[in-house]
């Protein structure tokens, strides 16, 4: 951060934000543009990912999902049948159809890792092997030593152009850090000792000075270390809900198991021999394929597209966790309203013009370049009109800029000097030029202070003497559409607390502009580490931001605990995600990713169940109807033989997985609404849509398969 | 009146009569089980096993006051049976033999009453009264308070206790099923249905020869029996008997009787959980299910497909004149999608598909509502379930009544939903394969499968009807049905039970509006589709082969 923030802070503000807003920070999706569900989704990776699919094939690897590990053991079965029956080109044809649903099975997991994979070469890149620069005990004398034998605590140097060898936090001097390679913005940023901003991360480099750098990481554990391992999903474990699931899948998949093993007995009683081909096409048409077989690349993608706006996601757990979020506890600075103060309102005092006050305030300003002046400038344009000056326009004019010290910035021009700046520094001035304070000026002052503004006073000596012109009221202004977004968050089932240093009048009004549901002012850390507490000893997940070591254990106790890039090394270690954009806004988008995540699994898995139904009107009176003629009442998608029901169905089943690879890797659309109308709207699209699609697919299969000469 | 007429008619006259009960019943069971007095008879009771009724257990415990009651009840009734010949009033029968005393005894305590023998030619008074009787009241009770406990489980928070299993079950017979059995007697008693301890008499007929009838303690046992969801009949006709069931109002007070508790029970539920619109959607959920099958019934009674059938005007066969066929379509619906298994009209002789919807309500885990305490547990296993897709679906994590379902709570719904299935298709699969089994069945081709498929269905569902047609008094059958029914019953409690206990663990999670509502019809009409396709399907093959082909033969 720049020492010009500094300076508005110390001058202007009645209260002291936790944190330093993140101006040099790009704002990101503005709200409208905030939502989910624009993944990319590539045919050509599905090429690409081929050979990776077969890789898979491994039963080793099939084995972890159990849906699948079944279809993989009924295709072995099937294949060495054929071997037996060699001239049967139905077995075989059922046994090629089996193999490519466990390799479409497989691609969908491939494609949704190799989107990481390429995130991953660019990150490897980064960490090229560096030579450190360790400072001995003596504290001057220097060692060359590799990067990767740094151990924790060793003091290195690094100069501008030096690759930072490993992660660790400045301990002396400042520089400007390049640290692009991780967070893909160009713009460099300022790392000093001391406070919130001196971790640096191994792999970014430095620009300008000298600092010296203390290791915080082992070497293979640094966070590029660790975000090479989750974009490629090596570190992957399965969620807990995914487990849940899998129970679900691999129970489901028992009870089809049974009532599949049983029927051969059902079937010799009933006069009817069924192959292993056929009994192995109905297990596999009726276990629940489709989630089996999409369910890893659904948790992969949605990491993936966290990754993709910037965020890292330490373990899927946070990213589940994000969707059953019920407390957001927002910044107030930077995430609800924008970093800055801005002028709102010019008061004139009694016996003065607006338009006067306006102008006064409007030339006192004009040698202010903090974002509160600059804003005088604007608003004096837009709401009274006058054309902004610049310095070199008024001839003779002595500017007296902005500091610090005398918190007041002005001009003497014409025989009239002009001030505007702090109250207490204002009034003092204008006592010292020998002129009262109108009481009005005072009142206005305070008016505005409990409305939650900062009031600025406007001053001039001229002919008439010292005297107050009026009171620029500065306000926090809310970000533009957050008032509606906390609307649909609320709808969302999700209550949004407002966390800042304010006092708490100021809180309140601030409050109630942005239409958060709650505040906690004059928040310490202590403060709102119990607030989690409460929230979570009720029941409620809870998300936030932080990026101070102060806001560690709020991170760290928080179910989803979103750390700045920006933030030390404390704070990255304790929350479970890291923002490489330092956008706290983004907490929004990361439930919403949460939950688009969670649908995504539950519609496919309610579709893929749903499909049951179909292909048991197909297989059933295909198998059986030649014993018992009045099944054939059931063929209602009247298909033209049993042989090519049969294998529609099996066609259908796999075919549908790789259709579904689109879907499952972008995740279902999402929008902000009720639970009510959101099961509603997607148990009609998956499950009602589940329930008639296959009836249709299979029955296009089929006309299509009955074209085949000597088939149909 | 035209029969259908007649038919939709009771069918009104009996949901207006469960729709009066609704409230009071249900209301009155909270009160019971969340009572902390005890009647005197009941601190008799306790100081006499030893119980100490005010300590809460926890799942475990539970499980195991469970287990060990009725491993104490199967062995009483085994050597009760065992005994019976030496012992007094006995009306001179002979004991029975092992595996068919191992059989009713399981049959019993299992809430199954499966029989395997002829009620009037095989049990005196003292084994149908001291035995049998005794079984009706204490192995609903057990249900019941099954179910209690794992409402409780919702209920509460941040501890794993249940309740305690012995008030439950002293509380569930003394204060719920005596009373209400009591007063069933008497209204079936001045109906006409008998109640004395006399012995055999000879009656003349009108074609000459004669007949052997015999008395007995039948209203009492016929008030109970449906009540209890039990269905074990003192004759073999059961309540197709005209001792058990004499009057077209007896047979729609019975179906009442049956239907009473497990529909009430959605109440309780809702009372207990501290939301009655819950206990309205379980209760939805139920009566959509029942209602759908009542109506499939009718309409595949009535239409009387089959060129004999039509010859007839209805398909009579199998049913009672004073019924006809929407009482008991009305009745077999019922004691199937209930653990009941009365009859009062043999289902093997019901039209194809009629038999098929027999064994379907079955199949679906006698939910639809299910018997005294086991059909609330079962479908509130089906939402757990239910939930966990749709959960998914709002974008949540899924919880069901502010309880997280993890991967704990789905492994143990998951085994619940395994257990029966397995039963049912391993053990007609075996049955089917093996060379001696089959023997036993009456008719070959589909119906003749039908019938093995509904023993072991209704025997790992813990229905206790009987297809007729099967003798299942073989030591195969008396002993293959006897595990099933075993293992049908105190399996699933196992899980029911553990469910129980994680959930009681948890913190409650707060509703908000991003919460699934389970309250709402879109959520039953969800559960009812999971039930159907999750549950229905597993036994689609095997329904094809049997009811289905016959029944589409025509």
């Amino acid at each position: 951060m720049t020492t010009r923030m500094d300076k508005q802070e110390d001058s202007m503000s009645t209260a002291t934000p936790t944190r330093a807003p993140h101006s040099d920070v790009p704002t990101g999706h503005k709200p409208a543009e905030g939502r989910v569900g624009a993944g990319l989704f590539d045919p050509k990776a599905l090429v690409k990912s081929l050979p990776d699919a077969f890789r898979k094939l491994d039963p080793r690897v099939m084995v972890k999902s159990p849906v699948m590990f079944v279809v993989w053991i009924g295709s072995v079965l099937t294949t060495v049948f054929s071997f037996q029956h060699a001239s049967d080109w139905f077995g075989w044809t059922i046994s090629a159809w089996l193999w490519l649903t466990v390799i479409f099975a497989n691609l969908a997991e491939a494609v949704a890792e190799g989107r990481g994979k390429a995130q991953a070469d660019t990150l490897r890149k980064a960490k090229t092997d560096t030579v450190a620069r360790r400072l001995l005990a003596d504290g001057t004398s220097e060692e060359q030593v590799a990067g990767t034998e740094l151990t924790i605590g060793d003091l290195v140097v690094c100069e501008a152009g030096d690759v930072i060898p490993g992660d660790g936090d400045v301990v002396e001097g400042v520089a400007s850090v390049d640290e692009s390679a991780i967070t893909g913005e160009s713009a460099p940023v300022i790392r000093e000792s001391g406070g919130d901003r001196c971790a640096v991360t191994g792999g970014t480099k430095v620009l300008s000075d000298r600092i010296v750098i203390k290791i915080t990481t082992k070497p293979g554990e640094t966070f590029i270390d660790r975000m090479i391992n989750l974009v490629e999903g090596a570190a992957r474990q399965k969620t807990p809900n995914e487990i849940a699931l899998n129970i679900l899948l691999a129970s489901l998949t028992i009870v089809f198991l049974l009532a599949v093993v049983t029927l051969p007995p059902f079937a010799n009683y009933a006069g009817t021999h069924l192959t292993m081909v056929v009994l192995v096409a109905l297990l596999v048409c009726l276990i629940p394929t489709t989630i089996g077989a999409l369910l890893s690349a659904i948790g992969i993608a949605g990491m993936d597209r966290l990754v993709q706006r910037n965020v890292l996601a330490m373990s899927g757990r946070a990213v589940e966790a994000a969707g059953d979020v019920s407390t957001l506890l927002l910044d107030k600075t930077g995430t609800i309203t924008l970093g800055n103060r801005q002028a709102a309102e010019f008061v004139p005092v009694r016996g003065t013009t607006e338009a006067e006050a306006a102008d006064a305030a409007q030339l006192s300003s004009l040698a202010d370049e903090t974002p509160e002046g600059r804003s005088i400038v604007v608003l004096a344009k837009e709401k009274y009109g006058l054309r902004e000056r610049h310095q070199g326009e008024l001839a003779g004019a002595e500017w007296i800029e902005f500091t610090a010290q005398t918190r007041m910035s002005g001009v003497d021009v014409d025989g009239r000097k002009i001030r505007k700046g702090a109250t207490a520094s204002v009034i003092a001035w204008v006592e010292e030029q020998g002129g009262t304070v109108a009481e009005d000026a005072d009142a206005t002052a305070s008016r505005i202070s409990e409305a939650g503004g900062t009031p600025l006073l406007v001053a001039v000596h001229d002919d008439k003497g010292a005297r107050v012109l009026g009171v620029i009221y500065l306000k926090d202004v809310v970000k533009d559409g957050m008032r509606e977004r906390f609307e649909e968050l609320r709808r969302m089932g999700i209550k949004t607390v407002m966390i800042t240093g304010d006092n708490p009048l100021t809180a309140k009004a601030i409050a109630e502009e942005a239409g958060v549901d709650d505040f906690l002012a004059e928040a310490t850390p202590e403060d709102k580490m119990a607030l989690i507490k409460r929230e979570q000893a009720g029941g409620k997940l809870v998300a936030m931001t932080g990026d101070g070591t102060n806001d560690a254990p709020a991170l760290a106790q928080a179910d989803v605990g979103v750390a700045m890039n920006t933030g030390t090394s404390a704070a990255k270690e304790a929350g479970n995600m890291v923002d490489l954009d330092s956008n706290p806004t983004k907490l929004i988008e990361i439930v919403e990713i949460g939950k688009q995540l969670l649908i995504t699994r539950g519609a496919l898995t309610t579709f893929s169940i749903a499909n049951d139904v179909a292909k048991y009107f197909a297989i059933i009176p295909a198998l059986f109807a030649a014993v018992y003629p009045g099944l054939d009442k059931l063929n209602i998608m009247q298909l033209s033989s049993p042989d090519s029901a049969i294998l529609s169905a099996v066609i259908f089943n796999a075919l549908i997985i790789i259709a579904l690879v689109p879907l499952s890797l972008k995740g279902v659309q999402y929008r902000p609404m009720s639970a009510d109308k959101m099961l509603r709207r997607n148990l009609g699209i998956y499950g009602i849509g589940g329930l008639i699609a296959p009836f249709i697919g299979i029955k296009l299969i089929d006309l299509l398969i009955s074209l085949i000469p000597g088939i149909g | 009146m035209s029969p259908v007429l007649a038919g939709v008619l009771q069918l009104l006259a009996l949901i207006g009569a469960l729709a009066l009960a609704y409230v009071p019943v249900g209301n009155y069971m909270a009160k019971v089980y969340d009572s902390r007095k005890h009647l005197r008879v009941e601190k008799w009771i306790y100081k006499a096993i030893g119980a100490n009724p005010d300590t809460e257990m926890t799942w475990p415990a539970y499980l195991r006051g469970v287990l060990a009651f009725s491993a104490v009840s199967v062995l009483f009734l085994y050597l009760l049976q065992r005994l019976q010949g030496v012992l007094p009033g006995s009306m001179g029968f002979s004991s029975v033999n092992p595996a068919q005393s191992f059989n009713t005894a399981v049959s019993f305590v299992t809430n199954t009453n499966w029989q395997s023998y002829y009620g009037e030619q095989t049990m005196g008074h003292v084994v149908q009264t001291a035995g049998l009787a005794v079984q009706n009241f204490v192995s609903a009770a057990v249900g019941i308070a099954v179910a209690v406990a794992l409402v409780r489980g919702f209920a509460r928070s941040r501890t794993g206790e249940l309740g305690n299993f012995w008030a439950d079950l002293v509380r569930g017979t003394l204060r719920i099923l005596v009373p209400g059995a009591a007063i069933a007697a008497i209204v079936l008693v001045a109906c006409g249905a008998i109640q004395n301890f006399s012995g055999i008499h000879e009656v003349g007929q009108f074609m000459g020869g004669s007949q052997q009838w015999n008395g007995g303690a039948v209203a009492s046992q016929e008030a109970i029996k449906e009540l209890g969801t039990n269905g074990g009949g003192y004759f073999n006709a059961n309540s197709a008997h005209p001792f058990e069931n004499p009057t077209p109002f007896t047979n729609l007070f019975e179906i009442f009787l049956i239907l009473v508790i497990p529909f009430s029970l959605t109440r309780t539920f809702g009372v207990m959980v501290g939301s009655v619109k819950q206990g309205y959607a379980i209760l939805a959920t139920m009566f959509t299910i029942w209602l759908g099958f009542v109506a499939l019934m009718m309409w595949t009674e009535f239409a009387h497909h089959g060129p004999a059938l039509q010859a007839a005007g209805a398909a009579m066969e199998g049913k009672e004149t004073r019924f006809g066929v929407g009482a008991s379509s009305i009745f077999a619906v019922s004691t199937t999608l209930t653990s009941t298994g009365a009859v009062d009209s043999f289902h093997s002789s019901f039209t194809g598909l009629g038999g098929g919807i027999t064994m379907l309500g079955m199949m679906l885990g006698e939910i639809a509502p299910g018997g005294t305490g086991s059909g609330l547990y079962g479908m509130l296993i089906m939402a757990v379930i239910a939930v966990f897709i749709a959960g998914l679906m709002v974008g949540r994590t899924p919880e069901y009544l502010g309880k997280k379902i993890g991967g704990r709570e789905m492994k143990l719904a998951a085994c619940y939903i395994l257990i029966t299935p397995a039963l049912v298709l391993v053990f007609t699969a075996a049955s089917m394969a093996l060379p001696t089994p089959p023997h036993s069945m009456l008719n070959s081709g589909a119906h003749g499968f039908s019938e093995v498929l509904y023993a072991f269905t209704s025997a790992s569902n813990n229905n206790g009807s009987a297809f007729a047609g099967l003798n299942a008094n073989t030591d195969w059958y008396n002993t293959m049905t006897g595990l099933a029914m075993l293992l049908g019953r105190f399996l699933p409690m196992v899980f029911v039970l553990a469910l129980a206990g994680s959930l009681a663990e948890q913190k409650p999670v707060p509703v908000t509006a991003g919460t699934l509502r389970t309250e709402k019809p879109l959520f039953t009409g969800l559960l009812v589709g999971a039930i159907l396709i999750i549950t229905g399907l597993t036994y689609f093959p095997a329904l094809a082969l049997g009811p289905l082909a016959e029944g589409l033969a025509s």
